[in-house]
């Protein structure tokens, strides 16, 4: 679905990215993982154009994306779920899902929101609840739902997760993980990116090790769980006071 | 049958898309994690963050296994000590033994590779595999075995030698699927047949043969003789043993598991590739091993490869059974001669038996070689007459094949030297 070589892309004179390859298949839960700074977010903000210096190769079911705009991006059945929600707090809970429908609207003048918002009412009871309160006196794992919800309303074909679990309590972050299995379930398609490593591999079915911009290893996400290196670094295992016994 | 449809069947353009994220993945981890690929990078101006194609591999400098031997025992893994799980050591056919390691994760991609391999072999959960090839530092007995429990089958862990014993065990235990090196079936079929066993009374089905070169006669023999079915596998285990490329049923080319194993055929005097399908030598990259990951690690193996698709459905490319080791290969008279050229012609004859040995010695300035052949009783007990008949149609047909000429001394059947495991064809006496 989504396939990426050799990608580029930095902010000015400082790289950030070094032709970093990785693909995206039909039905794929896939995770990169990697400490702060890696270039995580630098790389979920290169493939959907909110960062234009970049440069590679970037097809999107087989069309060559690389020069959309994010705009272009969200058109073609990619959206983003930013990091830190970035809801519009000032609006209602209903008139953020409305916004997340423009492109349907964009593409047909009679769209009707009706089913959509029921869709997401259904899978986020709690927006439904809310549907008239304001988004910003909402907890931080009900704006996480109202993001998520708010890019599936453009009926993406592939939805890009920016550390979703950031901030939220640890209740509140299994249910968002269950909230993204539960999508694969149904057919989409995620590419998530995370600092909770642990839970990422848990629902993913690959992963990529993101460090300092390059990847260095590509895995089904259980042979992650299970690679030292990994455990070390990003799962918070000492595996070296472990032996030691 | 296949073991990983998914990947064993996937679209080329899938499968390249992978093996670059792979191979650039390899490249920066052994750049940073092994000290002799960093310096051999940097002395040649080699920047791993440059490397943006397939193609690219070709500016990587090639790992022979003297950089192994180098590097003993350790030198070359990617990984801590504490990380390996298991450590192996080449057989050390020729020359000292190299030590390679594996990761859990290694173990269990090496299970798969060889379940696949198994897999497109015939072998299935239900059978019971006879595994006679020796269980140590090599890595064909473990390496069977790990891929043989993965599929489920009911494995039995016999190790090489003991003819007898392994062929009791056959018949009591019901083996299905014998795994070996193909002279050692050789040696068992004819014991089989000494002891006077008859073949219906044994289960067998499947045969899987490798760790040595052997021609498609010998395959022949072995098939007629167990009434199996034998195919070919391929694996070293400075790459990881065997599993790295394996025969579907079509007996004809072995699968190489691409997505693990990148492979280049390459001039082995000039080091650069060969026009597609042509003979040369195997150059093997690793893509996901993780203890012990090797760069266009040169195999001397002789073989080219076959792009056409095979009717088994896998996609994958498939090379021909290997042709010879380019260490094997013997100049003699200033030309260059593979057993496996004289173990064709040998074994083109009516009578002839699949032992051999090639002896080579020096006259005075002069390379002068024999080969020794058995034959079967019936030749040997002949006329005088009809054996120098016999032996001057195999020299001339030896002279046209290889353009040199060489002696032909017929011995009776087992004489020769039999091996449990990899047999010993050459002999070279020469002290030059």
């Amino acid at each position: 679905m989504l396939r990426i070589k050799n990608l580029d892309a930095g902010y000015g004179r400082l790289k950030v990215l070094r032709h970093v390859s990785m693909h995206v298949s039909q039905g794929e839960i896939v995770t990169i993982i990697g400490a702060n700074g890696a270039g995580k977010t630098t790389l979920l903000h290169a493939i959907c154009g909110l960062l234009r210096n970049r440069s590679g190769e970037m097809l999107f079911d087989g069309a060559d994306v690389l020069r959309l705009t994010p705009e272009g991006m969200v058109f073609s059945g990619c959206s983003l779920v930013p990091e830190g929600r970035q809801v519009f707090s000032t609006m209602t809970v209903r008139e953020n899902l409305l916004l997340g429908a423009y492109v349907q609207h964009r593409k047909n003048r009679r769209h009707d929101d009706r089913g959509d918002l029921e869709k997401m009412y259904g899978l986020f009871p709690r927006l439904r609840e809310r549907e008239r309160q304001l988004a910003g006196t909402l907890s931080g794992g009900e704006q996480q739902m109202l993001a998520i919800a708010r890019a599936l309303m453009a009926r993406p074909r592939l939805i890009m997760m920016d550390e979703p679990s950031m901030g939220l309590a640890p209740l509140i972050v299994k249910d968002i993980f269950s909230i993204i299995s539960r999508l694969r379930a149904e057919g989409n398609t995620v590419l998530l990116v995370e600092q909770n490593a642990k839970a990422a591999l848990a629902i993913a079915d690959r992963g990529y090790v993101l460090e300092t911009g390059r990847i260095i290893l590509e895995e089904k996400a259980e042979d992650l769980l299970l690679n030292r290196d990994v455990q070390r670094a990003y799962l918070g295992r000492d595996v070296d006071a472990e032996t030691k016994i | 049958m296949y073991w990983e449809p998914d990947m064993e069947c996937m679209d080329r353009e899938g499968l390249q898309q992978l093996q670059i994220e792979r191979l650039q993945a390899t490249v920066a981890r052994v750049y940073m994690n092994v000290p002799f690929y960093r310096k051999k990078f940097d002395e040649l101006g080699i920047d791993p963050d440059d490397f943006r194609s397939l193609d690219d591999l070709r500016r990587l400098p090639f790992t022979i296994k003297n950089d192994l031997r180098d590097s003993y025992p350790y030198g070359l893994f990617a990984v801590p000590l504490r990380d390996v799980v298991r450590i192996h050591a080449s057989s050390g056919t020729t020359g000292l033994s190299t030590v390679v390691g594996y990761t859990k994760n290694d173990i269990k991609t090496w299970s798969n590779l060889v379940a696949r391999v198994l897999t497109a072999a015939g072998v299935t959960k239900d059978d019971v595999v006879q595994i006679a090839f020796g269980y140590s530092l090599f890595t064909g007995g473990f390496g069977l075995h790990y891929g043989a429990e993965r599929i489920g089958a009911s494995v039995i862990p016999i190790s090489s030698g003991n003819t007898a014993r392994q062929i009791k065990i056959m018949q009591d235990f019901r083996t299905t699927a014998l795994v070996c090196t193909p002279s050692y079936a050789m040696l068992i079929a004819d014991t089989i047949q000494e002891m006077g066993i008859d073949r219906n009374s044994l289960s067998l089905k499947y045969g899987l043969f490798g760790a040595e070169p052997w021609s498609e006669r010998m395959r022949q023999e072995i098939q007629d003789k167990l009434k199996i079915v034998a195919t070919d596998n391929y694996g070293l285990s400075e790459v990881m043993g065997p599993g790295v490329a394996g025969e579907c049923l079509q007996r004809n080319g072995l699968h190489i598991n691409e997505d693990h194993f990148l492979v280049e055929i390459v001039n082995p005097d000039t080091l650069q590739p060969v026009a597609p399908g042509e003979v040369g030598e195997l150059v093997i990259t690793t893509l996901t091993k993780e203890a012990f990951p090797v760069i266009r690690f040169r195999t001397r193996d002789l073989t080219r490869l076959m792009p056409e698709p095979c009717p088994c459905g896998r996609k994958t490319m498939r090379m021909q059974r290997v042709m010879g080791r380019t260490d094997d290969m013997l100049i003699i008279k200033g030309v260059n001669v593979f057993p496996s050229q004289i173990e064709t012609v040998l074994f083109s004859f009516e009578g002839t038996e699949p032992h051999y040995q090639i002896i080579v010695d020096r006259k005075g300035a002069m390379d002068d070689v024999t080969v020794q052949v058995e034959v079967s009783e019936s030749i040997f007990f002949d006329e005088m007459k009809q054996q120098n008949e016999l032996i001057k149609r195999i020299k001339s047909k030896l002279a046209s094949e290889l353009g040199i000429g060489v002696e032909v001394k017929l011995v009776e059947k087992k004489t020769l030297e039999r091996s449990e495991g990899k047999a010993r064809r050459v002999i070279d006496l020469r002290k030059i």
